[in-house]
């Protein structure tokens, strides 16, 4: 770290911040799309409402945020939650299928009813999660898993098989209304991170959550209540895909048990590592996590803008989450980048703890690859 | 770790003294021997609910394996994955990839049917080689790099082409409509094969030295070492392994529904693994029978024919009912293993 440099410790220190890297491809990935749509950054007013490229790309990205957050928790903690995506589903069909019966389908009492509903039953589902990951001890991909599996299938017992639709002026605006010009889904998405942030950085939560994932028996024994925080994170982050869930089927107007939310799961995983969060858990970081998000947003936005086949979308994220992994891999760098870059992490692991040290590396190399991708 | 084979009668504790039951309770062959009771059970709940349906008929019993075969395929090389502590969830992508590569290159590019299988083959054996590879030489989660895999074949499905290319070459064709009669009913190719591959599998796990090695991993990955024994090696081969089976389960899978399909078994994966675990395989790798992952495909095949036969349930119960037995066996493998520690 101290070997002289001929750049200045201004931008030194810029490239060395966290969320260096994923900021800079998040802007590469919207230059790109620059030459392709000249008025790519253009927004305009058009009947009160904002629109262009970029409002879209929170707008359709805004889902995939709130999951990925909640995700980053989970992650932090040394876990993972595959069961987002079914817990999605869930959500919408309950909100919807309740909205569906009732005589007035705009009354707001309603609405707040079904939506209430539905995030208890999501929020039944991480305490659910939590409880088979703290409580009984099993490995959280396969905790999960079976509400991944049976979630889906409850997801279409609850809308019969059938995409139910739904016309509630108010239940349209959580996903699909705009206030204020903007998107309200954006201001949904604002709210959650910000209350998340403020919960886990002005608070000492945040720590205790990181303190679990490092160490959970360590942590239990300087008397964290590990096992509470972990079931706390599980509900967290059902409750952000149950908002989620709100979102998506509000936006569609309609319930679809088999397909709403499907692969969320992964894509939020992808959000997660691109923004930084080591999957070893005892480190996270929000404000990554929401730019990775943006980033597979932008990347979706992009692919389609630039006219490359839109299959090739999947090809994509699995080669950046091969990227971001071998980069995130010690041993890798070792073999790569060979024994004297490998020793200055070392050398900086001791200071800090090992996930800490290995992550600016990641992204400092994940960057232009994952441009070229 | 004795290779032994018969999954024993759990009701031979007639006289049950402490010890006795204790010793019954942490064999390793009981969680097999539940899933083939369930199974049984299953099977005569069925015959007293449809006996005048034709329940009772041989041939529904065959149709599992007919109907099965390339699940029971996949599950037998993730039940290789999960014995060696590892995770494969690429292998719904890797069915789905295999059906449509065959599909392209039979239909599309006129290749003949010899040598597009060995070609399908080997691509999914390379494919998890690659895997395996990385996860061994970069210490990278297994979890993470198939789920890497995941994306990336289920991509390259929509890469050749994004609608079904259906399969009318009179070779495959003929193939898929073979028949083995059995005396009472017949069984297809696909389920001859895959009982073949059970066998297979059932040998070298149990009776090669390949077999322990997975064994060994599984159980302590760190003592394994200290043994000696050549762990990367091994965990490569049984990701090699896993990919294979999971090719060859496209291969059957494409014979069954004679298409390829950029969406065809999606979250296979989820089903295979649900199968090792109701057969009794500990996740935690080390402990498990291939003979169990044999229940556990049948256990979940029975459910589908049991919804079949009920008629008036719908679909979406069997991702219930898997759901359920899933979490009922997880928690099942939990309570054992903790009375094991104390």
């Amino acid at each position: 770290m101290t070997t002289s440099s001929t750049t200045p410790s201004r931008w030194r220190a810029l490239t060395r911040h966290h969320l260096f890297w994923p900021v800079a491809v998040l802007i590469l990935l919207l230059l790109v799309n620059v030459p392709f749509t000249p008025d790519f950054f253009s927004v305009r007013m058009a009947d009160g409402h904002l629109y262009g490229s970029l409002v879209s790309i929170v707008l359709f990205g805004s889902p995939l945020i709130l999951v990925a957050v909640g995700m980053t928790l989970v992650i932090a903690t040394g876990g993972i939650d595959l069961s987002v995506g079914a817990v999605v589903a869930i959500t919408g069909a309950l909100a919807c299928s309740y909205i569906s019966d009732q005589n007035d389908q705009g009354a707001l009492s309603g609405v707040l009813l079904a939506m209430g509903l539905g995030l208890l039953a999501a929020v039944v589902c991480g305490l659910w999660n939590g409880f088979l990951v703290a409580r009984m001890g099993i490995q959280p991909i396969i905790a999960t898993l079976i509400i991944m599996v049976a979630g889906r299938g409850v997801a279409q017992l609850i809308t019969d098989g059938q995409i139910i639709t739904i016309n509630s002026e108010p239940y349209k605006l959580i996903g699909g209304g705009y206030w204020l010009t903007l998107p309200f889904s954006i201001f949904v998405v604002a709210a959650v991170v910000a209350v998340t942030v403020a919960l886990t950085r002005r608070t000492a939560l945040g720590l205790l959550v990181e303190a679990v994932g490092g160490n959970a028996e360590a942590s239990r024994l300087v008397g964290i209540r590990s096992r509470r925080i972990k079931i706390m994170v599980y509900m967290f982050c059902a409750l952000c895909a149950g908002i989620a869930g709100l979102m998506i089927s509000s936006n569609t107007s309609a319930a679809d048990g088999n397909n709403a939310g499907l692969w969320i799961e992964l894509d939020a995983i992808l959000a997660v590592v691109i923004g930084g969060t080591s999957l070893l858990g005892g480190r996270f970081s929000i404000g990554g996590t929401v730019v990775g998000a943006l980033v597979i947003q932008t990347l979706t936005t992009t692919i389609y803008t630039i006219g490359v086949p839109t299959q090739t979308n999947l090809v994509f994220k699995a080669a950046v989450v091969i990227v971001v992994c071998l980069l995130q891999s010690p041993k890798f760098r070792a073999k790569v980048f060979g024994a004297k870059f490998a020793a200055r992490f070392a050398a900086k692991g001791g200071a800090k703890p090992a996930a800490a040290a290995a992550d600016p590396a990641a992204a400092t190399e994940a960057a232009p690859k994952m441009e070229v991708s | 770790m004795s290779a032994t084979t018969q999954s024993p009668t759990a009701s031979d504790s007639r006289t049950p003294s402490p010890s006795r039951a204790a010793r019954l309770l942490g064999d390793r062959r009981l969680p097999v021997a539940v899933t083939a009771l369930l199974f049984l059970l299953m099977y005569g709940g069925g015959l007293a609910r449809y006996q005048y349906y034709g329940f009772a008929e041989p041939q529904v019993f065959l149709n599992l394996f007919i109907d099965n075969g390339y699940l029971l395929v996949a599950a037998v090389g993730v039940t290789f994955v999960i014995l060696s502590g590892g995770i494969d969830l690429s292998v719904g992508s890797m069915i789905g990839f295999t059906t449509m590569f065959t599909a392209w290159l039979v239909e599309r590019q006129g290749l003949p049917l010899l040598v597009v299988v060995p070609m399908a083959l080997a691509v999914g054996a390379l494919g998890g080689f690659l895997m395996g590879y990385v996860i061994h030489n970069f210490e990278i989660q297994p979890f993470i790099v198939t789920l890497a895999g995941l994306f990336l074949f289920r991509g390259l499905c929509l890469v050749i082409s994004k609608e079904s290319i259906s399969i009318s070459d009179s070779t495959v064709s003929s193939l898929a409509q073979a028949q083995a009669s059995l005396g009472a009913g017949f069984l297809s190719i696909g389920a001859i094969v895959s009982l073949v591959v059970l066998a297979v599998a059932f040998y070298v796990l149990h009776y090669t030295r390949f077999g322990r090695r997975v064994y060994a991993i599984g159980g302590n990955e760190q003592s394994a070492m200290l043994m000696g024994l050549p762990q990367g090696g091994t965990k490569i081969a049984v990701y090699t392994v896993s990919g294979f089976c999971s090719a060859l389960a496209g291969l059957l899978f494409t014979l069954y529904i004679q298409s390829g399909d950029p969406l065809h078994a999606t979250g296979m994966e989820l089903d295979a693994i649900a199968a090792v675990v109701i057969g009794g395989t500990l996740l935690t790798g080390g402990s498990g029978y291939v003979l169990g992952t044999l229940f556990g495909v049948l256990v979940l095949g029975l459910i589908k024919s049991i919804i079949q036969f009920e008629g008036t349930l719908s679909s979406w119960w069997t991702k219930i009912a898997t759901g359920v037995l899933l979490c009922t066996f997880i928690l099942v493998q939990r309570f054992m293993t903790t009375r094991k520690k104390a």
